[in-house]
């Protein structure tokens, strides 16, 4: 808001191109490098919300030409297209439709807009910006050349023509631009778009670099996500000057008809006890005074209000931030990635939700700091990583308990990890206008830790599997073949016949021991776990072993002992050396079903390899 | 008992565990800093009581014991056959011994040491021998050496041989070396081939009465033992001339107390009464000597040689706790700064006569 106000008081004593080059930095044209990012990002967010408005999956390409020591950025999308009459106003009017008490989780909440970035082309090359756009399939598509009239802060157009475009609908945007194209790091337009692609999985962004190098970050999901719902503001999380503009802009005729109609969690009732507490006449809003409002405000901390809403959210989910990262990882095939999301949770007021990812192992960087990939609203933030509260709750969790390197338990942590934060919210509290960071929040701080912590429990779980895996596979070559060679080499020395080994098998192995892999194919995964006895007496005890549902099933073998919900028992008799296998097939389609999770009973944990104590339900 | 029949014992061992159901091992001592004791009957130190069990019941151990057995099925063999073999072509023949192959040389050449310390044989027993050549000699000293040929060949070693004086074989047993005559006092043995050929070529063999050894850095065994039987059957005394840096003060450890390494051997390696001459850092004062600051490994070294049991005397905590207070190393041809006689002229003289020595 202060820039809306800061703009609209001085738009009258001086031209928006001043404002524009005194607040460079907020509005993200800093750099050069960064200015370039900012145009695509403000491109490709326009995009991606009109498209997931018009429930169209987003298709969207985005290429950057070098043109004579200047850029030509060109992002094209499938949405709905805009009708001719308002694209002047959507590229040539700055704040132009901003919607100030607007409270809904859209990715428009971030940057300024696309106006600010036709006027950064037009103030760095004097070039107009030209916009093509088609609203459907038999509608013609226009092409409208603009510029900002930078006095008056209103579009004029320069060309405005009929176009054949073979495209069904949607928009597309060429402008020219000073700028600088970097490749091979995270604040770049790849590492903008790359980003992008990881929590916006139901997008298909092609992206054309000016040395011609083409990218595809492929869709890998064809769902689009749940439409956040817009909801009015909660009293807890006003201010003083919102309320002051509510109250003049409201048509309510009462005071309490205008908190129940324009808040959320307030009834009549409600609002009748709020006046009440306050003190204040229950008269037309406009009457009221500034102390009023503060009575009012004072009013909302003493009545007990419930908590906003919080459907109005809407989350990537952990399912598509699993499938976003591994798409986007995928050329480093890390060994292990585990993600959460939290319930929906409040801070004064506002309804915010968190969600996190961890992507460890494969050819990730074993030496240097972790990656950290933050999001607000679906929108990556590439710039002041050390201010903002993302990074530190990272900096406050310690991170050597779940198997990274970190000196003394504090600070970013080192290892071969990403790690991903995305933060939704109807009103994210950036700590300044270039929103870039997000504010020290402490609800939004323990939520981060409290789904972080979740994730690298999962991880810690994973790499303690593989460290007693390797050590099985050890124990297994032992066994299997250097046990043998010694007992044949060594009775050849000697000169006598090689002795049986089978006794010292078990005395070294002294454990039994659970293999297990799954083969998925033609959506139904098969999961084989197979089990040895080497203990030196005979073994009974259940097993438990994870599936994803019931009705999933399609094969077990051999009978089992029951079939829950959620897993299915086993009875295991084994004498020693002795072995045996116990699969079952499921059905999988969305869900990931890519590790099994084994459990004993009846056994003492020690002494399996392979499968955790099992504490559930007998 | 023959080298054979011992090595042989420890297949049987291994045989006899898995024979009986036991998970088969053997023991041998902890070859480490904190396992060596001084052993006051030949002063020089050697392994203490802390052994350590090589078991099968880990990849590691099962593995270790694979190439033990392999490797005594390969010294059998040689010793059948009457053939030798370097450590080097051991390391090579493993390549085809599957699961028991060494992964590096350095393994290969610590287990030769462990079986002589299990057998209480010495390498030259098992027909292996080291690729290091042993170092050269000059001075008053006559030695008799069996040629390959069978021959015996006497050598004077200033009068027969050239500059680079006569090359240490690596076997300098009885039945291989034999002194015949000497007329030197004292052995000089000097760590770096440099300063070694300055001697020579000042002479210093003839002025000083010595024999100069050259060390070649870290002493092989021959040049060990070599000095050893010098100083026991002819009772010359040994002087050890090194630079002055922690590295050189192990070099002097070594020939005078036994090495971590080969502390099984000691007192058939070590010359206890072998004296440091220098460079000592109280020389690189006194002398004011061109010098370079030490790096972190120095220091350390340094420190570790504090800990080092076979450095615990008033001399040494002295020398190197001066050392680390002036931070500071000296090369052997930093004496150049005075010209290139100066060592033979001043410095040698000087360090030796405050030995006891006259020049």
């Amino acid at each position: 808001m202060p820039i809306a106000e800061e703009l609209a008081k001085k738009q009258k004593e001086i031209s928006i191109a001043e404002f524009f080059e005194r607040n460079k930095q907020i509005l993200g044209f800093d750099s050069l490098t960064r200015a370039l990012i900012t145009c695509v990002k403000e491109a490709v967010d326009n995009a991606l919300d009109a498209c997931e408005e018009a429930g169209i999956l987003p298709d969207i390409f985005v290429k950057i030409e070098e043109h004579d020591g200047e850029y030509k950025v060109i992002v094209e999308d499938n949405g709905p297209g805009i009708v001719k009459s308002q694209i002047p106003h959507v590229f040539g009017r700055l704040l132009y439709g901003s919607r100030f008490h607007s409270l809904k989780q859209s990715r428009g909440q971030q940057g300024i807009g696309i106006s600010a970035a036709v006027l950064y082309s037009q103030l760095t090359t004097g070039k107009p910006a030209t916009i093509i756009s088609k609203i459907g399939e038999g509608f013609p598509a226009h092409k409208i050349q603009l510029m900002i009239d930078t006095k008056k802060n209103l579009p004029r157009i320069l060309k405005d023509e009929m176009v054949h475009w073979k495209k069904k609908s949607g928009t597309r945007v060429e402008l020219f631009v000073k700028g600088k194209y970097v490749k091979h790091r995270k604040q770049s337009v790849y590492g903008y778009l790359r980003s992008t692609a990881i929590v916006n999985p139901h997008a298909q962004i092609t992206f054309i670099e000016p040395d011609g190098n083409k990218i595809v970050f492929e869709r890998a999901v064809d769902k689009l996500p749940k439409q956040p719902k817009e909801i009015k503001p909660h009293p807890h999380g006003i201010e003083l000057g919102t309320l002051l503009k509510m109250l003049k802009d409201t048509k309510a005729q009462k005071l309490s008809s205008f908190l129940a109609r324009e808040f959320s969690s307030i009834s009549l009732q409600k609002a009748r006890e709020i006046v009440k507490v306050a003190g204040v006449e229950d008269v037309s809003p406009q009457q009221l005074k500034l102390e009023d409002a503060k009575k009012i405000l004072e009013a909302f901390k003493k009545v007990k209000i419930m908590a906003p809403p919080t459907d109005c959210l809407s989350p990537i989910g952990e399912a598509l931030i699993k499938k976003g990262l591994r798409k986007e990882t995928m050329q480093l095939s890390p060994e292990f990635i585990s993600t959460d999301t939290r319930q929906p949770s409040v801070f004064s007021g506002i309804p915010f939700m968190v969600e996190t990812g961890i992507v460890y192992g494969g050819d990730l960087p074993k030496e240097e700091r972790v990656e950290i990939l933050r999001f607000a609203n679906r929108v990556p933030l590439l710039y002041q990583e050390g201010d903002c509260v993302i990074t530190e709750a990272i900096k406050n969790i310690d991170w050597r308990r779940y198997g990274l390197e970190q000196k003394g338990g504090k600070g970013i942590p080192y290892g071969p990890a990403i790690i991903l934060v995305h933060v939704a919210s109807v009103n994210i509290p950036f700590t300044s206008e270039s929103k870039e960071a997000i504010a020290h929040i402490d609800e939004i701080e323990k939520e981060i830790k409290l789904s972080l912590q979740q994730c690298a429990r999962k991880m810690r779980v994973h790499l303690s599997k593989k460290e007693r895996r390797k050590k099985a596979k050890n124990k297994f070559l032992l066994i299997s073949k250097i046990l043998p060679e010694l007992a044949r080499k060594s009775a050849e020395i000697v000169g006598k016949p090689t002795p049986p080994i089978d006794d010292v098998i078990t005395q070294i192995m002294n454990i039994v021991w659970i293999e297990d892999e799954i083969v998925s194919k033609d959506g139904v995964a098969e999961s084989r776990i197979k089990i040895t006895n080497y203990k030196r007496k005979p073994q009974k005890f259940i097993l438990y072993a994870e599936i994803p549902s019931k009705e999933k099933i399609v094969e077990v073998e051999p009978q089992p002992l029951e079939v829950r919900e959620r897993v299915i028992k086993w009875n295991v008799d084994l004498k020693p050396v002795e072995k045996a296998e116990y699969v079952f097939k499921v059905k999988v389609d969305d869900e990931e079903f890519d590790e099994n999770n084994l459990y004993v009973l009846g056994i003492d944990p020690v002494n399996v390899i392979g499968a955790e104590k099992w504490e559930g339900e007998e | 008992m023959s080298a054979l029949e011992e090595l042989r014992k420890v297949a049987e061992k291994i045989y006899v565990d898995l024979l009986n159901s036991r998970i088969p091992s053997i023991e041998l001592p902890a070859r480490t800093k904190s396992n060596i004791v001084f052993d006051e009957r030949h002063r020089v130190w050697k392994y203490g009581k802390q052994n350590i069990k090589r078991s099968a019941v880990t990849l590691a151990g099962a593995y270790m014991l694979l190439r033990t057995i392999y490797t005594i099925d390969f010294i059998k063999e040689m010793i059948e056959k009457n053939k030798t073999s370097t450590l080097r072509e051991l390391y090579y023949i493993s390549e085809s011994w599957g699961e028991a192959k060494f992964n590096s040389q350095d393994e290969s050449d610590k287990l030769a040491e462990d079986l002589e310390i299990i057998t209480k044989k010495l390498r030259e027993d098992f027909k292996l021998r080291p690729e290091e050549d042993g170092a050269r000699v000059i001075g008053d000293i006559v030695i008799e050496e069996v040629t390959r040929k069978g021959e015996k060949r006497r050598i004077h070693c200033q009068d027969d041989v050239g500059d680079a004086g006569y090359g240490i074989p690596y076997n300098v047993e009885k039945e291989k070396l034999r002194f015949v005559e000497v007329n030197a006092d004292k052995i000089i043995a000097v760590e770096t081939g440099g300063m070694f050929d300055r001697l020579v070529e000042n002479r210093f063999d003839e002025k000083s009465n010595s024999v100069l050894v050259h060390l070649k850095g870290q002493p092989a065994r021959s040049t060990r033992r070599f000095l050893k039987r010098l100083n026991e059957e002819l009772n010359l005394p040994v002087i050890v001339f090194t630079d002055g840096d922690p590295w050189s003060y192990r070099i002097y450890a070594s020939v005078a107390y036994g090495a971590i390494k080969t502390a099984h051997i000691s007192e058939y390696l070590a010359t206890p009464s072998a004296q440091f001459l220098g460079v000592t850092p109280s020389d690189i004062l006194n002398y004011d000597l061109p010098s370079d600051e030490l790096t972190q490994e120095d220091i350390n070294a340094l420190k570790a040689e504090l800990n080092d049991p076979r450095f615990q005397d008033d001399f040494w905590v002295n020398e190197i706790k001066l050392q680390l207070e002036i931070n500071k190393k000296a090369e052997q041809q930093a004496l150049a700064k005075y010209g290139l006689d100066y060592v033979t002229d001043v410095y040698l003289p000087e360090k030796l006569a405050e030995m006891g020595y006259e020049i």
